[in-house]
């Protein structure tokens, strides 16, 4: 699990965004060493995430080299040269910073290959004059990529998402997620106060643990669920992935709370349940090694307004049931 | 990717072959090995299989490839503060 770590993976936004989970994550950027490189030892650059260098230590163990560590703000490789932060202009930067080309006598560096989104090889040959070569994408393929002569196969240059890389993920989804989550239990609440008598506080507390209880499952289905079962559900389009997982979640709540909470206000519940569960599945294509975002804002033209709508028919569902 | 396929026909990828020079390095960087070199020339295999990461676009030495432009990771909460904030015409950060 280290290794799937090590390249890619959201984690890293957890140290830049999100005030809960915030740890130190974050490297001093510069030169560091594995080993004990000499000036032909190869370089290798990564992000100053914390967790990308570790575990690409681990793997370098028993091998001598220089790893060049640039300023990404603590987030890891992939999501850093989306952003533009592992970039062509902070590598050359780091390169100056760290007198690379008076500590070794070659004039190549390693990139991890999902860097390649935010380095053009050719240009930092040309403002550096040291030669960009694209490595494999797992970190874990490392040792195997040095001893081959520095030829990657088709597999090493593949992107994977396996069930543990999805596992990864979740925590993080979580992570990310915990404010929303907060703000709409609290509006539940107010919601469920509502009834016969204005507003009471009693049933705001009875009703609202049914409905909150009811929230925590449909983000199961829709955040562990969904990235978990994400190759056996049906369909492409996320949206209808989690709409599978929210039924099922639905059904449940249905089973729960239908009796105490009444048919109408029960139904509210079910579509809450997969409102809910379709937008988080919906919101997971962010994490995804696969998905194009021409693709999610076609999905989300379909997605976004059946789960403001079921949404809104929930909430209609769950205040009229208080007085019927 | 074989195990995981999106929405077909939806990813923007272009290439201009005439431009091509064949250097390969869009072959090299695609982590979804969407190219192959035919003739000396880049040819798209799978353009369903696109990502619109843009890694091979940023390495093409003459410009052949356009992609869809992503400046943040694809999330659907990017897409929505774009949509919002283009209908109360503010400009968007990207997200993570
Ligand atoms: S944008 Fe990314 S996934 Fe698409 S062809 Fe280029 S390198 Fe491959
Ligand atoms: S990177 Fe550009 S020039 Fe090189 S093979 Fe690909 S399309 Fe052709």
């Amino acid at each position: 699990m280290a290794t799937s770590l090590t390249w890619r993976d959201h984690l890293g936004t957890i140290g830049a965004r999100s005030g809960l989970c915030r740890n130190n994550y974050k490297l001093i950027p510069g030169l560091y060493c594995t080993g004990t490189p000499d000036p032909d030892s190869p370089v290798l650059a990564t992000a100053n995430y914390k967790l990308s260098f570790d575990a690409l230590r681990k793997e370098l163990t028993g091998i001598d080299a220089w790893i060049l560590v640039l300023d990404t703000r603590g987030i890891n490789v992939w999501c850093a040269a989306g952003k533009g932060t592992f970039s062509t202009a902070e590598l050359a930067y780091q390169i100056q910073q760290a007198r690379l080309a008076e500590r070794v006598s070659h004039r190549e560096i390693l990139l991890p290959q999902l860097g390649a989104v935010g380095v053009c090889a050719l240009e930092l040959k040309k403002t550096t004059g040291f030669k960009g070569i694209f490595g494999p994408v797992q970190a874990s393929d490392l040792p195997r990529f040095l001893n081959s002569g520095k030829i990657a196969d088709e597999a090493m240059r593949t992107i994977t998402f396996s069930l543990a890389e999805r596992a990864v993920l979740v925590p993080v989804e979580i992570c990310l997620l915990w404010k929303p989550i907060l703000i709409a239990l609290l509006s539940i609440f107010l919601f469920s106060g509502f009834g016969p008598e204005i507003f009471s506080l009693a049933a705001a507390w009875q009703r609202g643990v049914t409905a909150a209880a009811t929230t925590l499952l449909a983000v199961l289905a829709g955040a562990v669920a969904t990235p978990l079962l994400l190759p056996w559900l049906f369909g492409r389009q996320f949206w209808l992935k989690g709409l599978q997982t929210g039924l099922i979640a639905g059904l449940i709540t249905l089973i729960l709370f239908s009796k105490q909470a009444g048919l109408l206000a029960g139904f509210g519940l079910f579509l809450w349940s997969i409102s809910i569960s379709s937008y988080l599945a919906m919101n997971f294509t962010g994490s995804t090694p696969f998905t194009s975002l021409s693709g999610v804002a076609r999905e989300m033209r379909r997605g976004l307004p059946f789960q403001a709508g079921t949404a809104v028919l929930a909430l209609v569902c769950w205040v009229a049931g208080a007085f019927f | 990717m074989k195990d995981f396929r999106y929405i077909d026909g939806a990813a923007i990828l272009k290439l201009d072959r005439e431009a091509c020079i064949g250097c390969g390095q869009c072959v090299t960087v695609c982590p979804h090995r969407i190219f192959s070199l035919t003739e000396k020339k880049a040819e798209i295999l799978d353009p369903n299989g696109c990502m619109e990461c843009g890694a091979c676009s940023r390495n093409c030495p003459v410009r052949a490839i356009y992609v869809n432009p992503d400046d943040g990771c694809g999330c659907a909460a990017l897409l929505i503060a774009r949509w919002f904030n283009t209908l109360i015409g503010k400009e968007t950060a990207s997200c993570c």
